[in-house]
């Protein structure tokens, strides 16, 4: 076989009501319609019991102990970086950072890249699709690097406008930081069209991959980024872990984040020099079982298939969409050209906080509210929306039940 | 529990058509309060006559169970002396939150049950909030002194 047809070679579509069963939480909850993945995603079987088992048969401080339990712990440790490589297609496993969350990994680019390589004058260019943490972490260090913020809009059908994009980017700007896909909405952004105008400008590119990597086959080479943050709880593996990936290059010029134990080489009280990449950044006990976790949800992933989760997730929306646009009184918050596993319903007359309320009651959970993208709904003009975000273990029921809790609803406020 | 015995018709109803739902013209206090959770916000607006709430009114974007709880907290306040106002309210807070309601006198006993239909709140802790929303901005209007006309100030809830 060739290496195309090797490539191509698709694994067999998704079957929700069997993956359902790998996840306890809908064992003990009977009856629940979860639609909040975009928040956090539940976890399967081989995540939780994968976590205890190693708990009991392998637990140890990494990087320190001499004798074979903790030889044993820091192997699985790395053997995660390497999974989580493979996820990410990066080059090399050295270019893997763990990290609390995509959050702190944003942080750890504003802190330590962004503070010793940003200039007054220097702009960093975002879009209106953006997280919180995709905003306050370059506002924070403002102040102290007179940076300026540039913000790329969207167009009227809710996608990145990348004809305003482009014109925004010019010689002084030195990062574009942008999201994959809009938790907020679910747009999805064209980051390798991005990040080619960037680099043709001489700018780095970050991309917040937090709804994306549980939901697209993910290659950064291919993305061509510099840096790519994803979070672990959103990608059906633990909280408390994330991963940012960095460009080796990059990463080899960029100081520590934090001090502590493991990312030092030698410690003086005069002067202290520093591991190599990644262990430079991994100040202190990691969350070692967060980070073996994650890379078995990631096995989880892969042995579903990325393309068939992609399919599955952009044939889902296209049923929710279908379904939810012949509602009447109901509006799908636009979403661009491409929507991806996001739902986001503004329901006429009815507050996205009565509505979630009335739809839990249909044992439907989703999310309400601004979905921590407030620059996104006043530019959309709304004060908040109803979001239903699909996972791997969602069918078409799971819509169906959501449509008809909004019907109920909307005869409850009519 | 059922989503009715939450939404209960008269809160529907002050949610659809809130009473008292206007800037006040002569207003001597007001206060702005914001539920960051959900962004919603209001602006609770006095006019005071010495020991008494003259007129009160609200604007703002909010809920469903925000909006009528608003819309409730006008029609029982006008008229009421400052610290009538204020019992009221620690009596509404206890109620909606599960504790132990203070004794209130029983000139009050009316107005009290005209707020009952909000207590449904008691079992949706996250929607505790929206229910006290107005009443932290009309507490916070209070503060603000009647002096130099209308000042302002943001309240965060709970």
């Amino acid at each position: 076989m060739s290496r195309a047809a090797v490539q191509t070679a698709a694994k067999p579509a998704l079957d929700p009501a069997r993956i359902k069963r790998d996840f306890p939480i809908f064992e003990r909850n009977p009856g629940l319609v979860f639609l909040d993945s975009a928040a956090s995603a539940q976890k399967p079987a081989a995540v939780i019991d994968g976590v205890a088992e190693f708990y009991r048969t392998d637990y140890a401080n990494v990087h320190r102990g001499v004798y074979r339990l903790s030889e044993r712990a820091s192997e699985r440790y790395e053997n995660a970086r390497e999974t989580t490589r493979k996820f990410l297609n990066a080059a090399s496993a050295d270019e893997i950072v763990f990290v609390r969350g995509a959050t702190e990994a944003i942080n750890l680019v504003a802190y330590s890249w962004g503070l010793k390589f940003l200039k007054p004058g220097d702009e960093v260019l975002l879009t209106e699709l953006e997280h919180h943490s995709n905003i306050v972490p370059w506002q924070l260090i403002r102040e102290r690097t007179g940076l300026k913020l540039v913000v790329a809009p969207i167009d009227a059908s809710g996608g990145l406008d990348l004809a305003e994009f482009e014109a925004r980017l010019s010689k002084r700007t030195k990062l574009v930081a942008v999201t994959q896909l809009a938790n907020a909405t679910g747009a999805m952004v064209p980051v390798e069209a991005v990040a080619k105008l960037a680099h043709k400008h001489g700018a780095k590119v970050l991309v917040d991959g937090c709804q994306a990597a549980p939901r697209l086959p993910v290659d950064v080479r291919a993305i061509d980024c510099d840096f790519y943050a994803f979070s672990g709880h959103k990608t059906y593996g633990p909280s408390g872990i994330g991963v940012l990936y960095v460009r080796g290059e990059i990463l080899e010029a960029m100081p520590p984040f934090q001090g502590g134990g493991n990312m030092i080489e030698h410690v003086t009280f005069e002067k202290t020099s520093f591991q190599r990449p990644p262990y430079r950044f991994e100040a202190g006990t990691p969350d070692i079982s967060g980070a073996i976790g994650l890379a078995m949800a990631l096995d989880y992933i892969e042995a579903l298939g990325r393309e068939a989760i992609f399919a599955h997730e952009e044939e889902l929306t296209g049923y929710g969409v279908d379904k939810l646009s012949r509602l009447p009184g109901i509006r799908l918050v636009e979403a661009g050209q491409r929507r991806l596993g996001i739902l986001s319903i503004d329901v006429q007359g009815v507050h996205p906080h009565d509505l979630a309320t009335v739809l839990d009651q249909h044992h439907v959970a989703v999310r309400a509210g601004h979905h921590c993208a407030q620059p996104l709904m006043d530019r959309l003009g709304l004060a908040g929306t109803t979001r239903a975000s699909l996972g791997i273990y969602n069918n078409a029921r799971d819509i169906d039940a959501l449509a008809a809790a909004l019907t109920a609803a909307q005869k409850l406020f009519a | 529990m059922d989503a009715r015995e939450l939404y209960q018709d008269i809160i529907l109803d002050h949610g659809r058509h809130p009473r008292n739902f206007h800037a006040l013209k002569h207003a001597t206090n007001l206060a702005h309060g914001h539920n960051p959770l959900c962004g919603d916000r209001v602006t609770v607006y006095l006019e005071l006559d010495g020991d008494r709430i003259k007129d009160v009114s609200f604007d703002g974007r909010g809920c469903a169970i925000s909006t009528a709880s608003a819309s409730l907290m006008t029609e029982v306040l006008k008229g009421k002396t400052l610290a009538e106002a204020d019992a009221l309210f620690k009596g509404f807070h206890a109620e909606v939150t599960g504790k132990t309601p203070p004794a209130l006198p029983d000139a009050l006993a009316e107005d009290m049950e005209r707020l009952a239909p909000l207590e449904g709140v008691r079992a949706y802790p996250t929607r505790v909030k929206c229910a006290t929303l107005a009443w932290h901005a009309f507490e916070s209007a209070l503060k603000n002194g009647a002096a130099a006309g209308a000042s302002t100030a943001t309240v965060k809830t709970e």
